[in-house]
């Protein structure tokens, strides 16, 4: 395992695999995407940075094996209770209003944040109404996401987070136990779509009255976080929302004069008409 | 004359039974700190937590957002299901990625992250807890040149934490809460005159 990697050699890496491979991870907050590589050298058993470059230049199967690696895909069904509480209060009544409803779930990682929020909107009787865009840049997440797989022993915790968020049914009717995972009940997979968009490169594609995007920001410097954040202006309707994650700010944002808070303490925000 | 600060920040990594010596070396810090001080707790998830408030016990303390800067005299805490980072340009950085030692927030991550921004200039305490994160973290410190500091085990309410960075690499300095607090305060004052 390599312990700490030079911001000279760090630099190279990032070109390399962005001339190589076209994943361009330059605007990514460095401390953590730095941890994320030394990391990697440890699972890949390499020992200097010299022969990580080696390899990322000359074999693209293990760079597919890195790029799985250095992108965080760590997620939770109802991560932050509270958030889901005020979701189900404020933004879900308001946006009963639509005749149809478009949410996007950009980096939804492994979907387990895309299917609470499918939980809600079934409970809120507006699911049949929805259509939900659920995104990452990571095609293997996309695949475990549609499966609607989830650790069994992960199961405790989500129901405790779905009973705070103020949920009053029996969790355990969204899912079908098996030994040690839990599959999703594939009728609240009926309006959600998952594919392929990555947050750096990729467009707008559609508009939507509601943008979750929680704890992607994190792992993005200030420039390519105004570069999303203006991609989500325009990609939402005047009034619609976008939450962030409970950590996130739009305080470091030049954009952040297009938007209102709603709940300041859920990082929900307004797009301004 | 103003002499050039030795350390630039100050990191305390606590868990199981460091709640009350915490509370002790807040009491004593001498207000306002001259650097920053973080501290990093095992703390649950997903629970309303008013942990900031039950430590603003001298001065508020914050839980820091992302990509704040970190200033002088403040002291902050790092929030809750989430490893806390420091950039090289002076601002946190958050990371929601798989817990470390068990832990998200990690003692380690925190501790790591200020050695290779601060180096010589960081300074780490590891107080009481019963796992062993905190402590590959504050041998990091201390191989950048750093000052290293554990709470001597038996003063610990759990001293497994406190001992694996003592067990881990030489040069961790034991020192009881006294000695930590008179520690602190020397700095406060080299740092002034």
């Amino acid at each position: 395992m390599v312990e700490e990697i030079s911001n000279g050699d760090f630099t190279d890496l990032v070109k390399i695999i962005q001339q190589r491979y076209g994943y361009d991870f330059t605007d990514y907050a460095p401390a953590s995407l730095k941890r994320r590589f030394t990391r990697f050298t440890g699972f890949a058993h390499i020992s200097n940075v010299f022969e990580l470059k080696h390899r990322l230049l000359n074999d693209a199967g293990f760079f597919q094996e890195m790029v799985q690696y250095i992108t965080v895909n760590v997620t939770e069904m109802f991560r932050d209770p509270a958030f889901y509480k005020t979701l189900r209060e404020q933004v879900l009544p308001r946006l009963a209003s639509y005749p149809i409803i478009k949410i996007w779930h950009a980096g939804c990682a492994s979907g387990e944040e895309v299917y609470s929020m499918a939980i809600l909107l079934e409970e809120a009787g507006l699911l049949d109404r929805c259509r939900i865009y659920a995104t990452d840049m990571n095609a293997a997440n996309l695949r475990k996401a549609k499966k609607g797989a989830v650790a069994l022993k992960d199961m405790k915790d989500y129901t405790c987070n779905y009973i705070q968020s103020g949920g009053v049914n029996d969790f355990s009717n969204y899912y079908t136990a098996g030994c040690d995972t839990a599959i999703i009940d594939a009728a609240l997979r009926r309006n959600i779509i998952f594919f392929q968009h990555n947050l750096v490169t990729d467009q707008v594609f559609n508009e939507f009255q509601l943008i979750c995007c929680r704890n992607v920001f994190i792992y993005f410097n200030r420039t390519l976080q105004e570069r999303v954040v203006k991609l989500f202006y325009e990609s939402l309707t005047s009034l619609g929302y976008l939450a962030l994650g409970i950590k996130e700010s739009l305080l470091y944002n030049d954009e952040r004069f297009k938007f209102e808070p709603v709940n300041a303490a859920n990082k929900i925000f307004r797009r301004k008409v | 004359m103003t002499l050039p600060l030795k350390y630039s920040i100050l990191v305390i990594g606590g868990s199981a039974g460091s709640m009350s010596v915490l509370v002790e070396l807040l009491n004593q810090l001498p207000s306002p700190f001259p650097i920053p001080v973080v501290i990093i707790l095992h703390r649950l998830k997903n629970v309303e937590s008013e942990l900031d408030k039950l430590l603003s016990i001298r001065q508020p303390i914050a839980e820091p957002e992302d990509k704040e800067p970190l200033l002088q005299g403040n002291i902050y805490l790092a929030p809750q299901n989430y490893h806390l980072l420091i950039e090289e340009d002076g601002s946190f950085s958050l990371d929601y990625a798989e817990p470390v030692n068990f832990s998200r927030p990690a003692i380690d991550l925190t501790f790591s992250s200020a050695a290779s921004v601060f180096g010589a200039r960081s300074l780490g305490i590891l107080l009481s807890g019963a796992n062993k994160d905190g402590a590959a973290g504050l041998c990091r410190i201390i191989r950048a040149g750093g000052k290293g500091i554990a709470q001597r085990p038996d003063t610990a309410g759990f001293s497994i934490m406190p001992q694996a960075a003592i067990d881990l690499c030489r040069g961790v300095q034991p020192m009881t809460i006294k000695g930590m607090i008179d520690f602190l305060r020397n700095i406060s004052i080299e740092n002034k005159s």
